[in-house]
């Protein structure tokens, strides 16, 4: 039947909001009638890149196609429908011995996502992205063909719909390699650093020995403590360092209603951030702990709907790379510039990534990446974005889109050198531009 | 246990035969779409469904095929010792007034075939010693409504019918579970406007299982929709005739 409704829809920052004509298969097909389509995951996105490109638009919310379709044990190949949700392999596949190879900082996010974002995790200095780990994808095309493309089959295909943001195509189907994890438990250490300079060093170090690593910074310390923070290095624990029993789930909380504007005051953020930064920097030196994967990889997700903690007026998120030659001066630049601002941040989390891919919008290069939360004030916000972008493209670095709600489209040219790649084999595979968001429109030009 | 299932691409019948698969039971889909059953027997295979799980052709339009459906499920698990139907015929009531043939289509189908096929493997159950027969039916069966009585006299009939074949069947150990969803987010009701109390089709699915398990004649998921019902049903008359709804 796959009836429409037609249904409010925003990315996770809840900035900007729509509406869709929404269809939630529950096996992924195009509507026959060419119309114009967007394919939607868990709306974990931030910003419009799962918003339709005109109010009251087709979206194809893909979570209700989530069958597995193989899985080889010996192996970890893993073979689904795109709609199957991260949380839904960890909850098979991890008391078998096989983790995502790659996870954003939420589980609740569908395989399809992932390859469309070619979303990276903490390990991605040593591992790379999620389409590092796709063997094949099963696309239907803007003629309604099912294309099957992968590394060495239609690579263009492949290359621009990984980190394509679901602009090439209908992704129905993702063979990709799970990773083998003895448990679902982490080797933890963490270490408070007084400043940037030592945490960029600090997070180079650790990338030598630890699968996975990743900073927090109090982006509100200034002058000789700019950049504090403690950095968090971890790997998966063996059977023999694990306790008994799987890893616990944590209690979920749920946030219930929309929290009031004065809870984001700075003078509160300043708090928050001062108290986590001492929190951690009572612990001695380095100090290594067993904990479930759960809160290690997704913290947040224990709160339900804590994008509601920003308020009605919702949040952006940015989350920018810069390549490392320039990265700690243009890291520094951007923190002295949000402090000058005042533009509070609950979390600022800071990261070394590996080389880039050859996907031609994956986001990351290798250099320090920064991603934080600023809650919409209106007009000054999506200025102060302008201005950090302004920082970002001086050094060669790039946005990421997966949260991105306010670039300019001459800014983001100007960031992505293998854009005209992508136009290139976009142009082949959709020339009517059957697939398009907001984003789309904002970001590449699409007509609306 | 080793369950025909029939219905079990979609909906929460996809929910539950997840639930079986997850604890190991045996499962063999019986449906239409043999594409469509052969993508969920891999997506059951891949969590953990004993054995093969084995896939067949049945039409509840068409109870001249029936026996040949239950004999694929009994061929590929060595008998199976529970029937599930979660399939069914659904459509809005506008669609049906004014198109007699497609109401029959949905007549048959949700009470006809449904019945015929339970009789049939009620028998089989009954002279291998017993088993477990579980229907979907609906709250739309418990009281008519003027916004959607044609739907819901066929669950009307289908409950009265599972009611009797647990009756008639008890003391030869065959257990029948009558399901009474309530309004739940599925495909099927896609497009539809969602009503206080509405369920997800995993929490259909655990308390579903649960009265499998039990043999619970009569189950109301979510649970909530029994206290519904019960109010409902004791609306006199001139107040329905009144209501919208």
């Amino acid at each position: 039947m796959g009836g429409l409704s037609i249904e409010t829809v925003s990315g996770w920052g809840r900035r900007p909001v729509s509406r869709g004509a929404v269809e939630r298969p529950e096996h992924l097909l195009l509507p026959p009638d060419g119309h114009p389509v967007l394919a939607r995951g868990l709306g974990r996105a931030y910003g419009d890149a799962a918003v339709p490109a005109t109010p009251g638009a087709r979206v194809l919310e893909t979570v209700r196609a989530d069958r597995v379709l193989a899985f080889d044990q010996g192996s970890g190949r893993l073979t689904c429908e795109a709609g199957l949700s991260l949380a839904e392999v960890l909850r098979i596949f991890l008391p078998r011995g096989w983790f995502p190879p790659v996870t954003p900082g939420t589980r609740f996010v569908t395989v399809g996502g992932c390859v469309a974002c070619d979303v990276h995790g903490k390990n991605h200095h040593r591992d790379g992205a999620f389409g590092a780990f796709v063997d094949r994808l099963v696309v239907q095309v803007a003629d309604g063909r099912l294309v099957e493309c992968g590394p060495s089959r239609e690579r263009e295909l492949f290359l621009a719909t990984v980190g394509g943001m679901g602009l090439t195509g209908l992704i129905t189907e993702v063979t990709l390699r799970l990773q083998p994890a003895e448990s679902g438990w982490m080797l933890v250490e963490t270490e408070p650093l007084a400043g940037l300079g030592a945490m960029l060093d600090g997070l180079r170090d650790a990338a030598k020995d630890w699968q996975y690593t990743v900073g927090w910074i109090d982006c509100l310390a200034r002058g000789a403590t700019l950049g504090r923070g403690i950095l968090i290095r971890g790997r998966h624990a063996t059977r023999g360092e694990a306790p008994a029993g799987p890893a616990s789930e944590p209690r979920r909380l749920a946030v219930p209603l929309d929290a009031p504007e004065w809870l984001l005051s700075p003078v509160l953020m300043r708090a928050f951030n001062t108290a986590y930064y001492r929190m951690h920097a009572r612990r001695p030196g380095r100090s290594a702990r067993i904990v479930p994967y759960q809160g290690f990889f997704y913290p947040l997700d224990a709160i339900g709907g804590w994008n509601r903690l920003y308020g009605r007026r919702g949040f952006l998120q940015y989350q920018c790379v810069v390549p490392r030659a320039t990265g700690a001066a243009a890291v520094g630049r951007l923190l002295e510039r949000l402090g000058a601002a005042g533009a509070a941040s609950f979390l600022a989390v800071i990261k070394d990534c590996g080389p880039e891919s050859d996907a031609y919008l994956s986001f990351p290069l290798e250099g320090p990446t920064l991603a934080l939360d600023l809650p919409y004030r209106g007009a000054v916000t999506e200025e102060l974005v302008h201005e950090l972008n302004a920082i970002v493209i001086a050094v060669g670095g790039r946005v990421y889109l997966a949260k991105d709600a306010v670039t300019r489209a001459e800014d983001f040219a100007r960031m992505v050198p293998r854009l005209s790649e992508w136009r290139r084999v976009r142009e082949k595979w959709d020339p009517e531009r059957r697939f398009r968001s907001a984003q789309s429109v904002r970001v590449l030009g699409d007509r609306a | 246990m080793k369950v025909a299932f029939v219905g079990g691409t979609r909906g929460m019948g996809r929910a539950l035969t997840r639930l079986l698969a997850e604890r190991g039971d045996a499962v063999a889909l019986l449906g239409r779409d043999a594409a469509e059953l052969e993508l969920s027997a891999r997506d059951l295979t891949a969590r953990g469904a004993r054995g093969p799980v084995a896939t067949g052709h049945l039409d509840l339009a068409e109870p001249d095929g029936f026996g040949a459906g239950l004999d694929a499920a009994d061929h590929a698990m060595g008998g199976f010792d529970a029937l599930v139907v979660t399939a069914a015929d659904f459509a809005a009531q506008k669609d049906l007034e004014r198109d007699p043939a497609r109401l029959r289509r949905l007549l048959d189908a949700n009470f006809t075939g449904t019945a015929v096929l339970c009789q049939q493997a009620a028998e089989r159950l009954a002279a291998r010693g017993g088993g477990t027969i579980c229907v979907f039916s609906s709250v739309a069966g418990d009281r008519a409504r003027r916004s959607n009585y044609l739907y819901g006299s066929s669950k009307a009939g289908l409950s009265a019918f599972l009611e009797g074949l647990g009756f008639a069947y008890g003391d030869r150990h065959v257990r029948v579970v009558c399901v009474r969803p309530g309004f739940v987010k599925t495909a099927m009701t896609a497009g539809l406007p969602v009503p206080p109390f509405a369920g997800e089709p995993d929490a259909v699915a655990r308390v579903v299982l649960r009265a499998m398990d039990r043999g619970t004649p009569v189950v109301y998921a979510p649970p909530i929709w029994r206290l519904i019902m019960l109010a409902i049903r004791m609306l006199p008359r001139f107040v329905m005739r009144r209501m919208r709804f």
